[in-house]
């Protein structure tokens, strides 16, 4: 393997038949082994049947996308045979199920294709119809000449706990993929390696929602309250299954309207608390924002975007909400989107959610997509502690010295003092009417205290902005071309970057609300800007207009419910005339 | 109470409410910052500016969601929510089903008059069959819910049903929901004096009300359930108690401190990150 080079595998087969799994038990032996991967996962929105892949680019060099040029691919079935050769390149192999499969019909000029019965297999290794995945895996290790024993090794780790019966099935068939392949197979037409390193630090395999889940942890998050929704869902089966340890209350509702005002109630006690869900979700929690805003309660919320409108499609991403959340709730009042790039961008942003929320009192976002909810990337353990800051809530002792209390007093910074229930000196209320410094509700006929009111809220604008990360330049200072994107489009424009010269990428990973100073600074000096987003209308460019007047040159702009490869980037940067290094 | 002054109408049965509850209150002996109350949107909603606690004034619909939460995160506090008829059974009824199967200590009061009256007098979830109002103009098509009846099938601890105008009675109905552990539904049948376009509405409910009677049989679900049925005659009292293991009671992370009492400490990720290797 050369050292900047990238290799993609894939399985493709039917729901429910455990390639995911397997998938992820050959992820982890390479992260075992010192290499960096990236994962993808393609389904349908069922649990059983249809066509589902999983995908798994590797390097021994850090890695931040998922690649669509693949070298090896296992069909098990013809569908998933037809819907993935185009990605094999020539030069790549693909191991074809010839109990489901025509292998003839199909157009495989240039790649080899080597026909397997898995049934057959699946008998000869003597071992059940659901360890057959294993004897991919062992097939995929001798063809990339990676070591079996960190194979059987990861399968040890992974199964830990569970029957030895499964244990030693699931070797064996991976050790019978392994032998099979070479004797069977003609290695030498298939000329790419995978080293591994038995000094290898150990990686941990995360997805944002991962990250999310662990920032939560780390942020003292006590409260976290949820609807089931993909691509959301596997933080609050995270959360629910650390409950006990980490000592947050876990709560699944009877829908999202009902998640978004527990979270509100829990934050009212003085609690840290969030709520996560998708984009259709998320539109039943609206009044619930807007309830947030004005009683300024801290909220945080997390909103893993996938292609809509209505039920879209429920398994696939885009970054198709970005503008619908800067406007959500009806009203004006402030609220913070921030947008990881990464994985690993997301645990820290976590933390920096919880203390904005808290600081301010205001709802914040961070917002994911399913192809960050659901992608693992490979990273050193997460460790770091958050500095934690709970904002302006007083203490008995301080309540004891004030003459009078009132929860929403007016102050330079449009920032009040929360007391909580329980408090003796602290009584509020806290009102979704207009209301005036101390809570109670007024009417339009004091104009006056009402436009005090509004500006209060919107005061917090000018000390937030600064609050935020600033976006990130990577690649070259000047360039011919910048391409401009926020969230989950960093990860392949990295690894395109890293192909390209002249051309440099401005991350934004808090898309809203935007400082026209901060912007101008960091864009003035460009060329030619290209917005690069996942979705139809260049959303954040749209915001970046209407917000700073600051107008890009083109955009890049994919919606057909897959992220951007990398591939796609690299080509549309050479087609508008950057060059390769 | 508070410095604001009440807005609603002369003769609206929430001052006769409102003073059962100051009073059940303060024969149980809480301090105001020991309670917690939520309020939804509507004439009682607007009461959350008089009523001197830990008020909350919720959007329409979603007084059970904050309630619970405040119990679960704070459950040393005593909470309450408040809603009427638009509220609890049309906009927030799904709420009101879960939380009734839930189980988390709270007071449930429903203030039924048979209308939204605050926008002014249309048909509600409770509004009779033929009943003619701004939105029924040739009176209401549809069945009327029955709130204690949902109570009960939907599996509510403690079901009740007070009048307006009966402030004594009602206060030992508040006293009672308040110390049950669990959720505890009080609808209150209460007079619009405004919007009930029946001249004497105060008498009507006076002459179709009765007590129900010290023996009358609490633990058993399926009688309460025909009793909170009668229609020709209006039952008042405690149809039905039990007592069930509350929602917050079940919860691990609160066995020793509330949620709102534990401090956040250093954290470590360690035995979290293990399963991503």
């Amino acid at each position: 393997m050369k050292k900047t080079e990238v290799l993609t595998w894939k399985i493709g087969g039917i729901a429910g038949g455990g390639q995911q799994v397997a998938g992820l038990i050959f992820a982890k032996a390479c992260a075992r082994g010192g290499l960096y991967t990236f994962d993808s996962s393609e389904y349908p929105s069922l649990i059983r049947g249809g066509l589902v892949t999983y995908r798994l680019s590797i390097s021994s060099q850090p890695l931040s996308a998922i690649y669509r040029s693949t070298n090896l691919l296992i069909a098990l079935t013809q569908e998933a045979l037809d819907h993935c050769v185009p990605d094999v390149i020539s030069g790549g192999a693909i191991i074809v199920n010839s109990d489901t499969c025509n292998v003839k019909t199909s157009g495989l000029k240039g790649r080899t294709v080597w026909p397997i019965s898995v049934k057959e297999l699946t008998a000869q290794a003597n071992v059940p119809a659901l360890a057959n995945n294993m004897i991919m895996i062992g097939m995929t290790t001798a063809l990339f000449r990676y070591d079996i024993m960190l194979i059987r090794e990861t399968i040890k780790e992974i199964f830990q706990g569970k029957d030895e019966k499964v244990i030693a099935d699931n070797i064996r068939a991976a050790e019978f993929g392994y032998e099979y392949a070479r004797k069977n197979f003609k290695a030498e037409v298939f000329p790419y390696h995978l080293p591994s390193s038995r000094r290898a630090g150990a990686k941990v395999l995360v997805t944002a929602n991962d990250t999310v889940s662990l920032g939560a942890v780390a942020s003292g998050c006590k409260f976290f309250v949820a609807y089931p929704m993909t691509p959301a869902t596997s933080i609050l089966h995270n959360l629910m299954g650390w409950s006990e340890r980490s000592g947050m209350m876990v709560i699944q509702p009877e829908d999202e309207i009902a998640a978004i005002h527990m979270a509100i109630g829990a934050s009212y006690t003085g609690v840290r608390a969030m709520t996560a869900t998708s984009g259709g979700g998320f539109a039943l929690m609206n009044e619930g924002l807007a309830l947030a805003a004005m009683t300024e309660t801290p909220l945080v919320i997390v909103e893993g975007q996938r292609p809509g409108p209505a039920t879209g499609l429920p398994t696939w991403t885009e970054q198709g909400d970005l503008a619908y959340l800067a406007r959500a709730g009806h009203g004006e009042f402030p609220r913070v989107i921030l947008a990881p790039g990464d994985a690993a961008e997301a645990y820290p942003l976590t933390g920096l959610a919880f203390n904005l929320a808290d600081r301010f009192q205001i709802p914040v976002f961070i917002l994911l997509d399913k192809y960050l909810s659901e992608a693992h990337q490979s990273h050193q353990p997460f460790t770091d502690h958050f500095h934690i800051d709970r904002g302006d809530l007083l203490t008995d002792q301080q309540l004891l010295k004030l003459k009078e209390y009132k929860r929403y007093l007016i102050t330079k910074t449009g920032i009040s003092s929360r007391t909580i229930p329980g408090q003796m000196d602290g009584l509020h209320l806290a009102n979704s009417d207009e209301h005036d410094e101390a809570g109670y509700t007024i009417e339009g006929f004091s104009p006056e205290l009402r436009t005090k009111m509004v500006a209060k809220r919107l005061q917090k604008l000018p000390y937030l902005l600064p609050e935020l990360p600033k976006p990130k330049l990577y690649g070259p200072k000047n360039a011919q071309l910048t391409l401009l994107g926020w969230g989950s489009t960093k990860g392949p424009v990295l690894e395109a970057l890293k192909e390209l010269t002249d051309v440099n990428y401005f991350h934004v990973t808090a898309p809203w609300p935007l400082s026209q100073p901060i912007m101008t600074k960091a864009l003035s000096g460009c060329k030619k800007i290209i917005a690069v987003e996942n979705n139809a209308t260049g959303q954040f460019a749209q915001l970046l207009k209407g917000q700073t007047g600051i107008a890009v040159d083109d955009y890049w702009l994919k919606h057909d419910g897959a992220q951007f490869y990398p591939e796609e980037i690299l080509a549309k940067a050479t087609a508008t005339g950057a060059s390769k290094k | 109470m508070t410095d604001i002054k009440p807005t609603w109408c002369p003769g609206c049965g929430n001052f006769g409410m409102w003073t059962a509850l100051t009073q059940a209150l303060s024969e149980l002996g809480l301090e105001p910052f020991e309670v917690a109350m939520v309020f939804d949107i509507g004439c009682n909603g607007n009461g959350a500016n008089w009523h001197r606690l830990y008020g909350f004034h919720s959007l329409h619909g979603r007084t059970l969601p904050v309630a619970t939460a405040i119990k679960l995160a704070n459950h040393g506090l005593t909470v309450l929510a408040s809603s009427g008829d638009g509220g609890g059974y049309g906009e927030g009824g799904n709420h009101f089903l879960h939380a009734c199967r839930r189980n988390a200590d709270l007071t449930y009061i429903v203030h039924n008059n048979e209308r939204y009256s605050l926008t002014t007098g249309q048909t509600s979830p409770t509004t009779k069959i033929g009943q003619k109002t701004k939105t029924a103009i040739q009176g209401s098509q549809e069945y009327p819910l029955n709130g204690l009846q949902i109570a009960l099938t939907a599996g509510a601890t403690f079901v009740a049903r007070g009048f307006a105008d009966e402030v004594s009675h009602l206060k030992d109905l508040y006293k009672q929901a308040i110390k049950h552990s669990g959720f505890a539904v009080v609808e209150v049948l209460q007079p619009c004096v405004v919007f009930f376009d029946q001249k004497n509405i105060r008498d009507t409910y006076r002459s179709k009300i009765y007590k129900l009677e010290q023996s009358w049989p609490v633990m058993d679900r399926l009688t309460a359930y025909k009793k909170a049925g009668e229609t020709e005659r209006l039952p008042i009292g405690v149809f039905f108690k039990e007592e069930r293991p509350t929602f917050e009671s079940q919860q691990p992370t609160i066995q020793k401190v509330p949620l709102a009492r534990q401090t956040i400490g250093k954290i470590n990720l360690q035995p979290f990150l293990k399963e991503f290797r």
